[in-house]
């Protein structure tokens, strides 16, 4: 064999059987994979709803007396005295899967590199954009979607009940349940989680895996410093905050965006834009930062060797 | 259609140059010995094979461009590039499932199959099993999966002779059939020398010798001279002699018009070298020789 030849004749990919497969299979295995390494995904949130829920036993007794009460209130504070532990359910959950977004993202490439598993993922028929995609949507889709799922779950049960000590005191439901009208914040809820967690916050989830997929090590102090690095150098040089300014809009749901993507807490019947949010330039040069980070993270996966 | 070709592969990390424009063409069939001392650019070469790394020159790995068709190219490549690559959070079920998944020439039941002859469970998780039992898992994911070309870097580092025996016995007896291809880099080359069909020698991104073992076998003659004809031995001018039991074990290597197999026999006990021999016999002569290109 191999008698070094002078000439490579024309080679073509012929001789290689084709193997039927659904383009979205190795996706679909990616993003499971995802979650059978980290369970922290659903395991995080879910713990949070059972602190919740078992709280929320012990402070259950107090509802009949609180029922009692409620005629005295206006209507307003009303709704704030049967709501406050709702929302805080909502607000707990979804800062859960928030935290747990963050912490995926900042490993989520660096990781397999680390422990040289992506040795391992790489013999295997899956693009790097592929794998980049699965990992993107465990922050970008599945954890608003789980953090939706079960704060609905929860909230559910919590009424429940809340409708079963009311109806073993003798109290009627009806106040309760008109005043909550869950299933509209619910909506709010979804709301929210798609147009902020989903939307809004994708180019800092992106920066985040760009940042995993670059760094040999602490990906947590390289996601951080560049952008504190250009604040103090903005600061110094030009005396202005610009870039402050637009990082803490971006985190804190931007301040012209916040009746868009829906203000926590949430009062049904608040007043929702998506027509306006959909129509704002920050929305779109967000994404369009999203794409770029992504595809740079897709290409430095490819470079990268196990550190 | 050869199962590799390369033409002018340069790989350079740095000024460190790990390939220095490498030529080769493997075909389908083969098993193949990719022997080197540590940083002879052995795993640069199979990384540029796997799509790994980029490179610079031509590099056909079945018909493909490995650097931008890997995910392709490993439908039909299969390769174990270290041992301890297997995710260390997963369990064993849990593997299988996701090859299953994505590969579409998995096929569950021949890893199931081999799985059940070892002591490996299923629920385990890979950070539960010993060395052996990882390279046992890993070995049986990549003899399942019906691939037409699998690169061993090292498959058997740290394990231990048995297992070591028991790899290479699987992979010929369960796995290696005439059409696929076979590349492998240890350093225990004893050990795969009676597996080999070809061995290619490759030293500071260079290779030194590429050959088929018949060639070797006809090529290349180790003589334990008699200690009276060690003189005349020398005169033959041998690639390499060393000592061994208190006699001088030289190495010719074969010239039809020089030296003849006939010659050789009568100074004393011939025998076809060894893989290891060769390889210490071919790098010191390469060392020599650049020394005295730089004197």
């Amino acid at each position: 064999m191999n008698t070094p030849s002078n000439t490579i004749p024309e080679l073509g990919a012929q001789g290689i059987a084709p193997a039927a497969m659904s383009p979205t299979r190795p996706f679909y295995w990616s993003v499971k994979r995802e979650l059978l390494e980290h369970r922290s995904i659903y395991l995080g949130p879910l713990a949070i709803a059972g602190v919740i829920l078992l709280g929320f036993v012990f402070v259950l007794p107090l509802l009949p007396h609180t029922m009692r009460t409620l005629s005295s209130l206006d209507p307003a504070q009303q709704r704030d005295a049967l709501a406050r532990h709702y929302d805080v359910t909502a607000g707990l959950i979804m800062g859960a899967a928030f935290i747990v977004s963050i912490f995926y993202s900042i490993d989520a490439l660096y990781g397999e590199r680390r422990d040289r598993s992506i040795l391992f993922w790489k013999s295997m028929p899956v693009s790097d954009l592929t794998t980049v995609l699965a990992k993107a949507s465990i922050p970008l889709v599945v954890l608003p979607l789980l953090a939706f799922v079960i704060t609905a779950v929860t909230q559910s049960i919590m009424l429940l009940l809340s409708s079963m000590v009311l109806l073993a005191n003798g109290l009627s439901v009806a106040t309760l349940w008109s005043q909550l009208q869950l299933y509209q914040v619910l909506l709010m809820l979804l709301y929210h989680l798609v147009t902020a967690h989903m939307l809004w916050y994708a180019p800092f989830y992106a920066w985040l895996l760009l940042v995993s997929a670059w760094a040999r090590r602490a990906p947590f102090l390289w996601a951080i410093l560049p952008p504190l690095a250009i604040g103090i150098f903005e600061r110094i040089a030009f005396h202005s905050s610009y870039f402050v300014t637009l990082l803490n809009d971006r985190l804190s749901g931007g301040s012209d965006a916040a009746s868009m993507t829906g203000d926590f807490p949430f009062h049904p019947g608040m007043h929702l834009a998506p027509g306006a949010f959909l129509a704002s330039p920050g929305l779109w040069i967000g994404l369009a930062f999203a794409a770029v980070f992504l595809a740079v993270a897709v290409r430095l996966r490819r470079n990268r060797e196990p550190i | 259609m050869p199962c590799i070709e390369a033409r002018g592969l340069r790989k350079a990390f740095g000024t460190t140059v790990a390939l220095d424009g490498v030529d080769l063409r493997v075909e389908e069939g083969r098993i193949l010995g990719l022997i080197g001392p540590n940083g002879a650019g052995k795993t640069t070469a199979l990384n540029a094979i796997l799509g790994l790394v980029p490179y610079q020159g031509e590099l056909r790995v079945l018909g493909r461009d490995p650097w931008t068709e890997r995910d392709l190219l490993m439908r039909d490549v299969c390769f174990i590039s270290d041992i301890a690559v297997l995710p260390r959070w997963i369990r064993v079920s849990h593997a299988l499932d996701y090859v299953a998944g994505v590969h579409p020439r998995f096929d569950r039941a021949k890893a199931e199959a081999f799985l059940a002859k070892t002591d490996i469970r299923h629920t385990s998780k890979v950070r539960q099993l010993s060395k052996g039992m990882v390279a046992q898992l890993h070995l049986a994911i990549v003899m399942a999966i019906d691939a037409r070309l699998l690169v061993l870097d090292e498959p058997t580092l740290g394990l231990d002779i048995l297992y070591r025996k028991q790899f290479y016995d699987s992979l010929l007896n369960d796995y290696f059939d005439r059409s696929r291809t076979i590349i492998v880099t240890t350093h225990q080359v004893e050990e795969i020398q009676n597996v080999l069909t070809d061995v290619m020698f490759i030293n500071r991104g260079r290779i030194v010798l590429n050959c088929s073992m018949e060639e070797v076998e006809s090529r290349y003659l180790e003589v334990t001279v008699n200690p009276e004809q060690v003189a005349a031995a020398r005169a033959l001018k041998p690639i390499h002699e060393r000592q061994g039991f208190g006699r001088s074990v030289l190495l010719f290597e074969l010239t039809p018009d020089r030296i003849s197999r006939q010659q050789l026999a009568a100074l004393g006990d011939v025998r076809t070298p060894g893989i290891a021999d060769l390889f210490v016999a071919v790098m010191e002569n390469q060392a020599g020789k650049t020394k005295g290109a730089a004197s």
